[in-house]
C-alpha cells in the first residue's frame, strides 16, 4: 500500500510500465544475470534511472529490485532472532486478502501474513514463531529505523528512493495501478472511456499521480483538497475508503494497485478490474539497512518459496480477485557483494 | 378611569403639562377648529374660578396616576414575559440543541465502541446508540416546532433531519460489513464519522449557537430597565408632591388625605418596580453566572470527552489506516489529543466557574478520571504498538480497568455537574420572573387607589366652595 509512500522514482515509471508491457509483449528479455528479471526489466531499464534522477532519487539507481544473493548462512541479525525466540515483522491490518485481521477470529490472515510466517518457519523451525506487529503505511521505514520490527512485509513497493533508507529482499509481488469500476460499467480500463466520470483514489497515492498526469477527462480532485475544507469524495485518506465512495455512488470508478484492487473486488461481488495494470510495480519485504545477513536469508527462503508456496497462496488468497498471472516475479540480484 | 368620574369630565387630550395643573387662563389664539371651539372654551370657563382649577387638577392627577400604572403594567408585562422566555423556551431551546449535539456525539462514539466489539457488541453499547439517535431526532422534531421555519436555526434542523438517516445507514453498512469478515466495514464507518464530524456536528453546533443566541436576547429583553415606567413614576410624583406644597400654601392645611395616599401609592408602585427589577436582574444575573456559563463549559467539556472517546475507539478501528494531512501521525490519534486537551481545558474553567460543593465536586471527580483515562490510554497504546492487538482492544473497551470505564465515569461525573447546574439556572432564573410576578397586577391596582385618592383629594377641597 503505497497511499503515502516516497514517489522519488515512481513519477517516471508510470510511463516505464507501459514501455516495459510493450516490451514484454513482443518478447521475453534474456537476463542480464542470474535468474530471469522481472518482465521487460532489462533493456527498458534505462529510462527509469533518468526518471529517477529526475526525481531527486539516487543517479546511481538502475534497479532497485536488484537485491543480495540468496544465502541461508547464519549472520548477527539472525542470531539475535533466534535468541529471542520469535521473528518481529511489520505487517498491515487493513489490506482485505494481504494482511488484515478477520473480525470474526480477530487473527491476521492473508498474502503477505503467508509469507511471514514461511520466513519465521525457515529460521526458527516455526511458522507461529512470529509476532505480527500492525504498522502504519507511514511508518513502515521508522519501525526498521527504530528496531520495532526485524523485517516488514506489508505490500511495500520498492524504488529508488526507498532503497536508501531500507534494504529490499527480492521481488516477491508484481502489480500495477488498474482501475476498478461495476461490472456493468461503460468504463474499460484506464483510457478515453474515464471522460467525464468521476474517480477516486487515495491522497497522494500513485494512482492520484497518474490521474493527475493524464486524467483521461475524468474528474478526479476534490474542490478543497489539503485544506480543513477537503471534502475527501474524490480523494480519500485510504484506498479502501473509495470502495465505499463506489457503494454510495459518489465515484464511478476507483483508481488503486492492482493488488489492493483486488482486495476490493473480493468485498464487492459487483466491481471487478478493468482493463490492465498501466504500471509495473515489485513489492519486497524489507530488513533494515545493514541487515545483510537477513536480506539474503530473506531472499534464500523466496527461492524455495517461489517453486510451490507461492502459487498455492496465490490460489488461496488472491486468483479469485486478481486471476491470470502465471507466477512470482523472477528474483533479480546484484553482482557486487555489499549494498 | 370611570373611578374619575367625580370631576367634571376631563377633556380629551387636556394639555396639561407635567406639573403645571392649571393651563393658562387666556391662553393666546383661539382655537380655530369648530369642533374644539367648545373643549378650550368650556375649559376656560372653567379654569376661571378656583373651583373649576381645582376640578382640572384632580382629572390631571388621576390621569397621571393612571397612566403610570398603565405604563408600568405595560413595560413589566414585557420583562416578565422575556424572563418567562428565560426558564420556559428559550434556556430549555437552548438546552435541549445541546442535548442533540451531545446526543450525536454520543451515538458516534457508541457506534465505534460496539464495531470494536464485533459480533460480541454488548447489548448495552448497542442500546446507546438506538437511545441517542432517538433523542436526537425526538428533540429535532421539538426544536422544529419552536422554531420560525425562516430562521437559520431551521436551517440547521433540516440540515440535521437529512443527514441524521444517512449517518445511520453508513453505521448499518459498516455493521454488516464487519459481520461478513470485511475489512471493508472500518473504512464505511470511518464514513459514518467523517460525515458526523464534517456534517452533522456542526450543523448541531450552529443550531446551539442560533438558540443560545435567542436565549441572550430574551435574556437582554428581561433585563433592560423598565426606563419609562421609572421616568413616568418620578415624574407623578413630582406632579402629586407640588399639588400638595400648593394645597398646603392655599388653604394653610398640612395634610390631605386623598392626595397623600395617592402619593403613597404611587411611591408604593415606584418602590416595587425598582426592587422587583433589581432582584430580577440579580436572579438573571445569577442564573447566567452560575448557571448558563457552567452549563456552557461543562457541554464543552462533555463534547471534548465523547469526541476523544470516539477517536480513541477509532483509533483501533483503523489501525493506522488513515494519516493526518502532513503524513506524519495516525489521525484519529491527533484527533484524540487534541479533544483531551479540549476536555482539560473545560474542565479547569468548569472547576474555576462552580461556586459550591456540590457543582464542584464532581468537576473534580470527572477531572480525576480524566487523568486516569489517560494513564489507561498510553497503556493501550503501548499494548497495540507492541504486536498484542487483543489486549489493546482489552484495555479499551474491556472491564473495569478499560479506557472505556474510565470515560463512563468522566461522563457520569459531568452528567451530575450538568444537571445540577441547570438546577442552579432554572433556579436562579425562575426567582427572576417570580420576581416580577405580581407587579403588573399590582401596578394597576395600585394606580387606580391612587387616582381615586387623588381625585377624593381634590373633591374634599372642592366641598370647600358649596
Amino acid at each position: 500500500m503505497d497511499e503515502r509512500g516516497t514517489r522519488g522514482g515512481r513519477g517516471g515509471r508510470g510511463a516505464l510500465g507501459l514501455a516495459c508491457l510493450l516490451v514484454a509483449a513482443s518478447a521475453l528479455v534474456p537476463p542480464r544475470h542470474g535468474p530471469a528479471p522481472a518482465p521487460g526489466a532489462g533493456p527498458a531499464r534505462a529510462p527509469a534511472a533518468e526518471a529517477a534522477a529526475a526525481e531527486g532519487a539516487a543517479e546511481d539507481c538502475t534497479d532497485p529490485e536488484a537485491s543480495l544473493p540468496p544465502s541461508a548462512a547464519d549472520g548477527p541479525t539472525i542470531a539475535a532472532i533466534r535468541a529471542r525466540g520469535k521473528l518481529v515483522v511489520g505487517v498491515d491490518q487493513n489490506s482485505y486478502r494481504w494482511g488484515y485481521r478477520n473480525p470474526a477470529t480477530g487473527t491476521l490472515e492473508g498474502f503477505d501474513i503467508d509469507l511471514a510466517r514461511a520466513v519465521a518457519a525457515d529460521i526458527l523451525g516455526s511458522p507461529d514463531a512470529v509476532i505480527l506487529r500492525a504498522v502504519p503505511t507511514n511508518q513502515r521505514i521508522a519501525a526498521l529505523e527504530g528496531r520495532k520490527v526485524d523485517l516488514v512485509v506489508r505490500t511495500m513497493t520498492i524504488n529508488c528512493a526507498r532503497i536508501r533508507q531500507v534494504a529490499f529482499s527480492t521481488a516477491y509481488f508484481e502489480t500495477g495501478q488498474q482501475v476498478l469500476a461495476a461490472k456493468d460499467s461503460p468504463i474499460t480500463g484506464y483510457d478515453t472511456s474515464l471522460a467525464g466520470k468521476r474517480v477516486c483514489s487515495a491522497e497522494g497515492s500513485t494512482a492520484y499521480e497518474a490521474l493527475e498526469r493524464r486524467s483521461y477527462g475524468a474528474i478526479h480532485r476534490d474542490e478543497h483538497d489539503g485544506t480543513p475544507r477537503d471534502a475527501d469524495r474524490y480523494t480519500v485518506p485510504n484506498q479502501l475508503d473509495c470502495l465505499v465512495r463506489l457503494q454510495a455512488g459518489e465515484v464511478d470508478a476507483v483508481v488503486t494497485d492492482s493488488a489492493l484492487a483486488a482486495g476490493q473486488a473480493a468485498q464487492d461481488p459487483a466491481v471487478e478490474l478493468k482493463g490492465t495494470p498501466f504500471t509495473t510495480e515489485y513489492y519486497g519485504v524489507a530488513a533494515r539497512l545493514g541487515h545483510d545477513d537477513l536480506v539474503r536469508r530473506v531472499n534464500h527462503v523466496l527461492v524455495a518459496y517461489r517453486a510451490g508456496p507461492w502459487a498455492r497462496a496465490y490460489e488461496k488468497w488472491l486468483k479469485a480477485d486478481l486471476p491470470g498471472i502465471s507466477g512470482p516475479p523472477a528474483p533479480l540480484y546484484r553482482t557486487e557483494a555489499s549494498s | 378611569m370611570s373611578d374619575a368620574g367625580n370631576a367634571r369630565p376631563a377633556p380629551a387630550g387636556a394639555p396639561a403639562p407635567a406639573g403645571v395643573p392649571v393651563p393658562p387662563p387666556d391662553g393666546h389664539g383661539v382655537p380655530r377648529g369648530a369642533p374644539r371651539r367648545g373643549g378650550p372654551a368650556r375649559l376656560r370657563a372653567a379654569a376661571a374660578t378656583p373651583p373649576g382649577r381645582l376640578r382640572i387638577l384632580g382629572a390631571v392627577l388621576a390621569l397621571l396616576v393612571v397612566a403610570f400604572g398603565a405604563v408600568t403594567a405595560v413595560e413589566v408585562t414585557g420583562r416578565s414575559d422575556a424572563a418567562g422566555d428565560v426558564v420556559g423556551r428559550s434556556q430549555p431551546l437552548s438546552a435541549d440543541a445541546a442535548h442533540i449535539y451531545r446526543s450525536l456525539a454520543d451515538a458516534d462514539t457508541a457506534a465505534a465502541g460496539g464495531f470494536l466489539a464485533g459480533a460480541r457488541e454488548p447489548a448495552g453499547v448497542r442500546e446507546r446508540y438506538e437511545e441517542d439517535v432517538a433523542t436526537a431526532a425526538r428533540l429535532l422534531v421539538k426544536a422544529a416546532a419552536n422554531t420560525d421555519g425562516s430562521s437559520a436555526a431551521a436551517a440547521e434542523i433540516t440540515t440535521l433531519n437529512e443527514e441524521l438517516p444517512r449517518y445511520t445507514g453508513l453505521v448499518e453498512q459498516a455493521r454488516a460489513a464487519d459481520r461478513q469478515g470485511l475489512p471493508l466495514g472500518g473504512a464505511y464507518l470511518r464514513y459514518a464519522n467523517q460525515r458526523m464530524t464534517t456534517r452533522l456536528l456542526p450543523a448541531a453546533e450552529r443550531l446551539y449557537e442560533a438558540e443560545t443566541a435567542r436565549l441572550a436576547e430574551d435574556e437582554g429583553d428581561a433585563r433592560a430597565w423598565p426606563v419609562l415606567s421609572l421616568a413616568a413614576g418620578l415624574l407623578v410624583l413630582a406632579a402629586l408632591v407640588r399639588a400638595q406644597w400648593r394645597d398646603h400654601r392655599h388653604t394653610n392645611r398640612i395634610l390631605n388625605p386623598g392626595l397623600l395616599a395617592a402619593t403613597a401609592a404611587t411611591a408604593a408602585v415606584l418602590l416595587w418596580l425598582a426592587g422587583a427589577h433589581t432582584l430580577a436582574r440579580a436572579g438573571l444575573g445569577d442564573a447566567r453566572a452560575h448557571g448558563q456559563d457552567s452549563l456552557k463549559v461543562l457541554n464543552e467539556a462533555r463534547i471534548g470527552s465523547l469526541k476523544a472517546r470516539a477517536n480513541e475507539n477509532l483509533t483501533v478501528v483503523a489501525r493506522g489506516a488513515v494519516l493526518t494531512d502532513d503524513g506524519r501521525s495516525d489521525k484519529y490519534a491527533t484527533e484524540y489529543g487534541a479533544a483531551m486537551a479540549g476536555l482539560d481545558r473545560a474542565l479547569a474553567e468548569a472547576r474555576r466557574l462552580a461556586d459550591d460543593a456540590a457543582g464542584g465536586d464532581p468537576v473534580a471527580d470527572a477531572a480525576h478520571w480524566t487523568a486516569e483515562w489517560r494513564e489507561r490510554h498510553a497503556e493501550a497504546r503501548r499494548t497495540d504498538e507492541a504486536g498484542d492487538y487483543d489486549g489493546a482492544l482489552k484495555r479499551v473497551i474491556g472491564g473495569e480497568a478499560s479506557t472505556g470505564a474510565a470515560f463512563d465515569r468522566v461522563d457520569a461525573a459531568l452528567r451530575k455537574a450538568l444537571d445540577h447546574e441547570q438546577e442552579e439556572f432554572t433556579g436562579a432564573a425562575g426567582r427572576a420572573r417570580d420576581a416580577l410576578a405580581g407587579l403588573p397586577a399590582g401596578a394597576a391596582a395600585l394606580a387606580v387607589l391612587g387616582a381615586v385618592g387623588a381625585v377624593a383629594g381634590v373633591n374634599r377641597r372642592l366641598a370647600e366652595y358649596r
